[in-house]
Formats: structure tokens, C-alpha cells, sequence
């Protein structure tokens, strides 16, 4: 395996959008703290429920003005799971700024989007190479790879890639596994999702369910199910580079995002070894690590160096 | 408003035929298709006789070509819609935009579905497939109300089908990775959720286990009756209490909304389970197209009878049937 050092490619680092609900203040706090922090790419806005507003689309581009102005890209994430005019008018009115790349994660968005460059989200189903060039036409200028996707699929897109589209992995954080109609936290408060008193807020890293065995399983996030595991890609820091993957997704987690981002780019420049990362990287998992979807396996497995054993 | 009945072999089709359905659905005998399990599912001369018996009937087949393919198996995609196409079904239901594209282009007078796989659930996503693919036909996900369902369609050009009776996704078709966080394996990838590969189920002294990948996903008295094992229909620890975290071992049946949905101006209804058997073709096919002629009838006096609840109660899965998320409380 290539050393990464000499390496001519190394991946750049982006940090996702929000998954939770967090107060207003810690959002705006988390993001003057992540301008300072050593990524490239900063997704913002909300992806997961309508409901939650208390930033406005507004606030979301003057964030991105101000990661703009500190030299990073900035890119406004969109609604995974569009249902209603309210949504769709929304989505429509982030679309039509044309101030800063969109990520699209509802087919949708796809549709406001097409002529000018974008980036198609996880939820995008992006399978094949055919739906590639297809997007491609589009205007698709980068597209994170379904995070049920490994190495295998990883690498025979990269090599039939139409030229100047940029792969991204989703690296480290808890897996985005389902979207609903169902608000899964209104639902085991026992609240309706029309009066779910924002209930979502009282979990900022999601509610955790477990197996009649004690296993941690998933993830409630408001309508999405994510994976308890979170899911970490730094072990395979030198095969992900070699395959020519262009940026690796830190997902943001309500402590430690900035030490995990610190990680990665000490990695990513050779200055630490990714099974020494690994290691530090496993007290900041809350139900340990997996990375069984790179692999071809289940994807809550931990088979990589350092990954297992916390 | 059209009866899509669900057939996973030749007697099936048949039956479905036989008992007033205006289309069935069928797939290949492999991954192309999201019911991809051993022993179900059609060969080239079970599709040829298929299409025959149901067009000699003026019954419509459509062919599912929807799971997503991979770099690897793509050859198997293009060849499953090629044979589709040489046998003169009336409509492909399709969900990976590569291979619609493909369809698109090499079939322009093929008709093409939308399938729920595809995630559509917005008149702008619809506007997408339908301008770049020409659909004729969307199948929604069980995501949206049946008031959204009604806008959805005065907002869109395209015919809309919606899933009326059967076993209940809980998440947004093709887009649940749940069953592959688990085993490996998901209905987008492999055609099926929950392989039965993967699946074991063990009797022990705290009662009948059911486990995926190795994940614990329902642990049950061994009175209780086990459905298919999904593990969004498990019982799990939430915050200290144990219940059903996700969804209850339900099923989905909208006979009592039957006049509402043929006012909302749904195009068909569509019947879940490919897997199930002949007998639950029969019956459910023989019971809805007894109720969806009289509510087109008479939609102001339609009843849903007490014996086809009897009737759809016992081909049911799990003890407990749902409207599911066409009733906002749902959500």
C-alpha cells in the first residue's frame, strides 16, 4: 500500500451538516469554533426535519459567508425526505441561491438543481456508473458515496469517473441508515409528531436503543434511524487515498468534533498514525467503533486495525 | 382505479388473474428485483406463459426491475430489462436512475413505472423522472398521509400508485440501509430485506430468539406468533423500558379508507407479497376487487363487509392490521 506521504493524492476533509437538534448558541458557537478548525469543506442546514427552525436559511448563509471568508468552501445541505409544499417551497428558495454550492439529498433538489454544479448527498442512490455520468450532464460536481457502499464499488466508480467529479466518503460518525414518516423520538416519548415539543432537543447525539441483550444497536434521530456504532474510516486512511476518494466526511457530534477533525488531518498529513488516531478516536465513540460497509460486511462490524475492543 | 396483485410464480399469476386483478407484478429469478429469495420469482418460459395466460385475459403484467446496480453486476440489470422488453409486459417498474436511463433510451416505447424503491414522494422529484425518463406511472413510499397523497396528485402530471394492503414498510423505500447495517445485505444491494441467509431463530430457556447478522433483534415468549423477521419490528430497550422502538408487528390495510382513496384520484392499488402464497393471492385479490367494485359503485355506501376483514385477518401477517402512515396519527 502506498505510503501516504508521497502519495500525490490526499483527500480533503469536509464537516457534514447537523444531524440534531441543538439550541441555537451551541450552533453558532460550534461553528465559530469549526472555521478555526483544520477542514476544507463545511455542508450547513438542516437535513432531517422541517420542524426544526431555529436557525433560518438566513442564518445558514451568513455561517457560510463567514467559512467563505476564513478561505473554506461552504455548501448548504438540504431536507433528506420532502413531503410538503412548505418543504418543497423551502428547498426551492436554498436552490436558487446561487452564492454557494447545494447539497442535494431529496431527488428533488435534483430537479431545482439541474444546469448548475452540485453535490448529490448519501441519500442520493448513486449505485452505478450509468447514474454517475447520467449525473454527471446534471451539473454533479461531487457525490458522497452511499454509505452502504465499499471498497469494491468505491473503486470501480473512481475508475470510470467522468473527469472533474470528486468522490466523498462519509468517514467518521454515526451511520444515516433510515428516514421516515415517523418521528421516532416523538413516538417513544409517546407524542405525537404534530405535538412533539421539539422532544429531539433533549437528545443531542440522538436516543440510543438497545437489543434484549444489551447490545447498543441504533440511533434515534427525530425521522432518521441511524447506527449506534459510529463508523470510522481511519484505519484505511492509505487504501481510501490510493483509490482516489477527494474528501473524507467528519458527521458532527455534540463533543469532540474538532479533536476528531485534528485527527484526521495529523493523519492525513503523515503527522499521525492512523491506528494511533484510531486508538485515541475510540473514547470519543459512545458505543464504539465499526467500519464493516467499507469491508463488504454488516455494517456495524469493526474489522480494521485498532477498530474493535473498546 | 386498477387492482396490482403481486405474483411470485406461475400459479400465482394465475390465481391473481383468475380473481380480477387488472395487472400483476412479477420479477427474475435473481438480485434485479427486491424480492429476491430462493425458489420465487420467473425463468424466461414461466414469463412467456405468464404474459400469455394474463394477456389472453386482457390482464396486464409488469415486470420489478428494482434494486440498485452496482458496477459488477450491471450487465445483470440491462439484460433483465432487455428480456422484460422482448416479452411485451405492458410496464417495467424501475427505481436506479442509471438504469432508467438505460431503459429510457434503448426502450423509448416501453412503458416505465416509478417503483416505491425509488423515492419519490414530492411532485418535483416526480417532475425529475418523468422529464429525464419519461415515467408513466409513480408507486409512492409509505411516507405520506392520504391528504398529501391527494395534493400530490392534483400537483403532478403522473399517474400515481399506491400501496393498499400488505406488509408495511416503515421507512422511506430505497432508502432504509437497516437490514445491511445488520447482515450485509439490503434491499437496494441484494433484493431483500433481512436475507433468510442471515436470519437465525433459536429457542431458548427466556423464550424464541430471532437474530440478523447475529444482532438480537426480537426475543418473544413462545406463545407469541413470529412474523417476518425486520428488524424495524423488534422489541428493543429505550431508555430503560422495553417495547416495540420502531413499529409494531403490523401490517398494512386501507379497506376503510377504500372511498378516499378512490377520491383522492388514485390510478392503482397495489397488493404487497410476492412471497406469500397462492392461497393469499386468492383471497386477497378475490376481496379487494369484490370492494373496489362496490365502493366504484357507490362511494357514499360503501362498508367494508365483516367477512373480507375475516378473510384479510387470516392471510395477514402478524395479529394486528394499520392504515399506517396514510392516518396522520400514525406519524
Amino acid at each position: 500500500m502506498p505510503s501516504l506521504n508521497n502519495s500525490t493524492h490526499r483527500p480533503r476533509l469536509s464537516l457534514g451538516p447537523i444531524l440534531y437538534l441543538w439550541p441555537r448558541e451551541q450552533v453558532l458557537d460550534f461553528y465559530a469554533e469549526m472555521i478555526e478548525a483544520p477542514v476544507d469543506t463545511i455542508y450547513l442546514g438542516e437535513t432531517i426535519c422541517s420542524k426544526r427552525r431555529q436557525l433560518r436559511p438566513e442564518d445558514y448563509w451568513e455561517i457560510a459567508e463567514r467559512i467563505v471568508a476564513a478561505g473554506k468552501e461552504a455548501v448548504i445541505s438540504t431536507l433528506a425526505l420532502i413531503e410538503s409544499d412548505g418543504e418543497l417551497k423551502t428547498l426551492q428558495r436554498l436552490c436558487a441561491d446561487e452564492r454557494f454550492t447545494i447539497e442535494a439529498n431529496d431527488l428533488a433538489a435534483l430537479d431545482f438543481l439541474e444546469g448548475r454544479p452540485f453535490v448529490a448527498g448519501h441519500s442520493i442512490n448513486l449505485y452505478n456508473q450509468r447514474t454517475l455520468a447520467f449525473l454527471a450532464k446534471r451539473g454533479l460536481k461531487r457525490w458522497v458515496l452511499p454509505v452502504e457502499l465499499g471498497r469494491t464499488t468505491a473503486a470501480d466508480l473512481l475508475r470510470t469517473r467522468p473527469p472533474g467529479v470528486e468522490c466523498e466518503l462519509f468517514a467518521f460518525g454515526r451511520l444515516p441508515l433510515a428516514y421516515s414518516a415517523r418521528c421516532f423520538t416523538a413516538y417513544n416519548r409517546q407524542l405525537g409528531k404534530d405535538d412533539c415539543q421539539f422532544c429531539c432537543g433533549d437528545y443531542p447525539d440522538g436516543l440510543v436503543i438497545t437489543t434484549q441483550e444489551g447490545q447498543e444497536f441504533l440511533n434515534l434521530n427525530g425521522i432518521q434511524t441511524q447506527s449506534a456504532n459510529t463508523h470510522n474510516i481511519l484505519p484505511a486512511l492509505a487504501e481510501v487515498g490510493a483509490l482516489g476518494i477527494d474528501m473524507l466526511r467528519v458527521s458532527p457530534q455534540s463533543q469532540h468534533t474538532g479533536d476528531v477533525l485534528r485527527i484526521f488531518a495529523d493523519a492525513l498529513t503523515g503527522d499521525l498514525d492512523p491506528t494511533e488516531g484510531t486508538t485515541r478516536l475510540r473514547d470519543w465513540a459512545p458505543s464504539g467503533l465499526c467500519d464493516g460497509y467499507w469491508t463488504g460486511q454488516s455494517g456495524y462490524k469493526a474489522g480494521m486495525p485498532g477498530q474493535s475492543a473498546r | 382505479m386498477e387492482l396490482v396483485c403481486p405474483a411470485g410464480n406461475l400459479p400465482m399469476l394465475k390465481a391473481a388473474v383468475d380473481n380480477g386483478a387488472n395487472a400483476v407484478y412479477i420479477g427474475f429469478r435473481d438480485d434485479t428485483n427486491a424480492r429476491h429469495f430462493a425458489g420465487l420469482n420467473f425463468n424466461d418460459k414461466q414469463i412467456a406463459e405468464g404474459v400469455k395466460y394474463a394477456h389472453d385475459r386482457r390482464v396486464k403484467v409488469f415486470v420489478a426491475i428494482n434494486t440498485y446496480a452496482q458496477p459488477d453486476g450491471w450487465s445483470r440489470w440491462t439484460a433483465a430489462v432487455d428480456r422484460a422488453a422482448a416479452y411485451g409486459v405492458d410496464a417495467i417498474i424501475l427505481a436506479d436512475m442509471g438504469v432508467l436511463d438505460y431503459a429510457a433510451e434503448r426502450y423509448p416505447n416501453v412503458n416505465l413505472h416509478l417503483s416505491v424503491q425509488g423515492s419519490a414522494t414530492n411532485p418535483a422529484a416526480i417532475g425529475f423522472m418523468q422529464r429525464h425518463f419519461g415515467i408513466k406511472r409513480v408507486v409512492v413510499p409509505r411516507v405520506l398521509s392520504l391528504a398529501q397523497v391527494a395534493h400530490l396528485i392534483e400537483e403532478s402530471s403522473v399517474p400515481v400508485e399506491i400501496f393498499g394492503f400488505g406488509s408495511l414498510c416503515v421507512m422511506v423505500e430505497g432508502r432504509c440501509l437497516l437490514s445491511s447495517y445488520a447482515s450485509g445485505q439490503s434491499p437496494n444491494t441484494y433484493g431483500a430485506c433481512s436475507p433468510a441467509a442471515h436470519v437465525e431463530w433459536r429457542d431458548t430457556p427466556q423464550g424464541q430468539e430471532t437474530r440478523l447478522g447475529g444482532i438480537l433483534i426480537e426475543r418473544r415468549s413462545h406463545s407469541e406468533a413470529a412474523g417476518y423477521p425486520t428488524l424495524c419490528k423488534g422489541r428493543y430497550h429505550v431508555a430503560g423500558e422495553l417495547r416495540h422502538a420502531i413499529e409494531e408487528p403490523t401490517s398494512l390495510n386501507t379497506l376503510d379508507i377504500l372511498p378516499d382513496i378512490l377520491a383522492a384520484g388514485v390510478s392503482a392499488i397495489k397488493i404487497e407479497g410476492r412471497q406469500r402464497s397462492t392461497r393469499y393471492v386468492t383471497q386477497v385479490t378475490k376481496v379487494w376487487r369484490e370492494a373496489i367494485d362496490a365502493c366504484q359503485r357507490n362511494p357514499q355506501a360503501f362498508r367494508p363487509k365483516e367477512s373480507w376483514h375475516q378473510i384479510l385477518a387470516q392471510v395477514s401477517e402478524g395479529a394486528q392490521t394499520t392504515i399506517g402512515p396514510y392516518e396522520r396519527t400514525w406519524h
